[in-house]
């Protein structure tokens, strides 16, 4: 058995959630409050308000385990809030674990965020400096690779200019060149190929095949993408409310992935970025509770999408998935018809459905935010709100099956004889 | 056996990070130097005029300052001018209310870094204080080229200045460390540090010559550190006289403040990325 290069036993994370109040920040004033309450209050057996009652554990990871070996790529999945953040900042010694361990036998360099660091008043070869030390990388390495960091973000003509001056594309080019350039023994990265555009995507995925398979060194990459998943890794570890819920191969590790998240959370929400747009929540509105709905009467998907400085030409799209995975519809709406998110902040729309004609099934959603002028690409988000078709009241001689047909569409018999 | 017998293992366990902590600040200098160069870089962007904020503000407060006084009927009995007696406090003075203002936000500031990557979080306080020496260098200048007009010669003692500089640059260090943890938690701090800076300037002797004070009061006034530390770059630039027993009284202030801001800082530093 050889030594795995990264060795995790009984790692866990609590967190103490305050319930008091909505204040995110807490405020110096609660915590003489708090003192001054404790130093005036009897110490009575049962107390409705003590700290105990306002506060509450939560454990984001519990027990994890997992060995890695070097030259694996391991993608981490797991639905939103399942713990995957928390362990790769524990892996990239961001935050301290509260029990367990973990042993490292390499150079780690963590990738959490695109452009981690970039200054926008400097110019871009500055931030290229900048953000590789912050990286880990040191001056001389730096220098070495600087023009090939260059050429691989494409921005050499805009090398002199501040970043503040970017468009959101050529940033996260010059960023991920950065981070493409780092030669890590290991290499953790946070779902940073969500952005960018189609192309550029490409070259990264390459780019991180490179790393991995020529190099042979070791890869932790956390995405919702599971074509990028499933491309790049050779192993999953699929986490689940904190634990893990399953740790092999990527094919059998997708297939888990998918009948996890289709079998909870009919609604789909995630935390708004404050840097890139995001599509923050999405609920289907069904005949039936339990996200379950009856063939042929209306239904209604409700989109929120935070964008925190506008989409000047958002491109917003769904797909309807049925149970074997097959995309059955395709809807589609652009800026330039109806005002989406240009402005900053949060937007709702819904697409209305006057009469669902699924046929019945088992669908899942996915969703595609991206903009038209830029062709960026911000999120695909995947297997999200299920939702189950069923048919009623329509008396027929034989069950409806699935698998007879994806799509049932209105029709009117006329007879002519 | 491991395989990899050139590449050191790194364990992550609740409480390890105090191991590895000094050795760490060394390998990440490189990361210090670089943010003070930033820090530096992007001070003065986008203003019109630049770098000459650095010499605009100490004249201007100086000469407040100076009139204010003058007019109150304040006395010196120094050998320099009034002018040149406020400015020479002025100056440890302007640095450290300027590295407490910005090392008291500078992690806050940085929240992204804090939570998207590792490295000791005492650099980002720290490269602050560093940054603010630049005009402190500045202001060095400016006393010099007032000494010319004033036709005032130091004596043999400025060459015992660098010992007060250290000082107040330890104390801006300490205050910083301290105010900085606490900003994470309670972002009141960002409303009390601009108290703490205008308070500040009339409860040390910046106006005023400390010789004014009350002999009895004196010792206690000497608690706060700043008190030390001026009256010391007045003594060796102006030559005035030193209260000795004070200075000590001051030297264990900053004392103080520099092991409860790296006690604190370092306390509460494991829960930096939780806060943040």
């Amino acid at each position: 058995m050889k030594t795995p290069i990264i060795h995790v036993e009984n790692l866990s994370k609590r967190f103490v959630i305050d319930h008091e109040g909505e204040a995110k920040y807490s405020t110096f004033r609660d915590s003489i409050v708090g003192r001054a309450k404790k130093l005036f209050s009897f110490p009575s057996g049962k107390r409705a308000t003590g700290p105990s009652a306002s506060k509450e554990e939560f454990w984001a990871l519990k027990d994890i385990a997992f060995d890695v070996q070097q030259g694996d790529r391991v993608g981490i999945v797991g639905r939103n809030g399942a713990g995957k953040s928390t362990l790769l900042k524990i892996l990239s010694r961001i935050t301290e674990p509260t029990s367990g361990e973990i042993r490292l036998r390499g150079k780690v360099a963590s990738l959490l965020e695109v452009g981690t660091g970039f200054h926008p008043e400097l110019t871009g070869r500055e931030n290229i400096y900048l953000n590789g030390a912050i990286l880990g990388m040191n001056r001389i390495e730096i220098k070495k690779k600087f023009d090939e960091i260059v050429e691989f973000s494409g921005v050499e003509r805009f090398l002199d200019t501040p970043v503040k001056r970017y468009s959101s594309g050529m940033h996260v080019r010059l960023a991920f060149a950065v981070a493409a350039h780092l030669e890590p023994e290991i290499l953790i990265v946070d779902e940073v190929l969500a952005v960018g555009d189609m192309e550029f995507q490409k070259k990264c995925l390459g780019k991180m095949e490179d790393i991995s398979s020529k190099d042979g060194r070791t890869v932790l990459f956390v995405s919702h993408n599971l074509q990028a998943i499933s491309t790049l890794t050779n192993k999953i570890i699929l986490l689940n409310s904190g634990r893990k819920a399953f740790d092999g191969s990527t094919a059998d590790g997708i297939q888990k992935y998918l009948e996890h998240v289709s079998s909870r959370d009919l609604i789909f929400t995630q935390q708004a970025s404050d840097t890139r747009p995001r599509v923050t929540r999405v609920e289907v509105k069904t005949t039936d509770i339990n996200n379950v709905q009856v063939f042929g009467e209306p239904f209604r998907i409700d989109f929120e999408v935070n964008a925190p400085e506008g989409i000047p030409s958002a491109v917003f799209s769904f797909q309807i998935l049925n149970g074997a995975q097959i995309k059955v519809q395709h809807v589609l709406v652009k800026d330039s018809e109806t005002p989406l998110c240009r402005t900053p902040g949060t937007h709702r729309f819904s697409c209305y459905f006057p009469r669902l004609r699924l046929f019945p099934d088992k669908y899942t959603l996915m969703i595609h935010l991206s903009d038209h002028i830029s062709r960026n690409k911000f999120e695909t988000i995947e297997g999200v709100c299920p939702f189950e078709v069923q048919i009623r009241g329509e008396v027929r001689e034989y069950y409806w099956k699935t698998n007879e047909a994806v799509y049932v569409d209105e029709t009117e018999w006329i007879i002519n004889n | 056996m491991s395989q990899y017998p050139e590449a050191q293992e790194l364990l992550i366990a609740p409480g390890r990070a105090e191991k590895n902590y000094w050795k760490d600040l060394l390998r990440y200098r490189e990361l210090f130097y670089i943010l003070s160069w930033r820090d530096i870089k992007v001070r003065y962007k986008q203003t019109v005029v630049g770098a000459a904020w650095s010499v605009i503000r100490p004249v201007l407060t100086t000469l407040i300052l100076t009139v204010v006084f003058v007019l109150a009927g304040a006395q010196y009995k120094g050998r320099a001018p009034y002018a040149l007696m406020v400015f020479a406090g002025m100056l440890p003075w302007q640095f450290f209310s300027n590295a407490l203002s910005d090392g008291g936000n500078a992690l806050v500031g940085n929240a992204n870094l804090i939570s998207k990557v590792y490295f000791p979080r005492i650099i980002i306080p720290a490269s602050s204080v560093i940054t603010s020496l630049i005009d402190f260098a500045i202001s060095f200048v400016l006393l010099a080229v007032m000494m010319i007009i004033f036709r005032f010669v130091p004596d043999i003692k400025i060459f015992l200045l660098p010992i007060f500089i250290l000082l107040v640059i330890l104390l801006a260090l300490g205050t910083s460390l301290y105010i900085a943890s606490l900003n994470v938690k309670f972002r009141d701090f960002k409303f009390i540090v601009p108290f703490i800076v205008q308070f500040g300037l009339y409860l040390s002797p910046v106006g005023i010559s400390s010789s004014r004070i009350p002999e009895k009061w004196r010792l206690l006034y000497s608690l706060n550190p700043m008190v030390g530390i001026i009256d010391g770059f007045r003594w060796c630039l102006l030559g005035d006289a030193m209260y000795w027993p004070g200075f000590m009284a001051s030297l264990a202030g900053v004392a103080f403040f520099l092991w409860l801001g790296i006690w604190y800082f370092r306390k509460t530093e494991k829960s930096f990325a939780d806060n943040i």
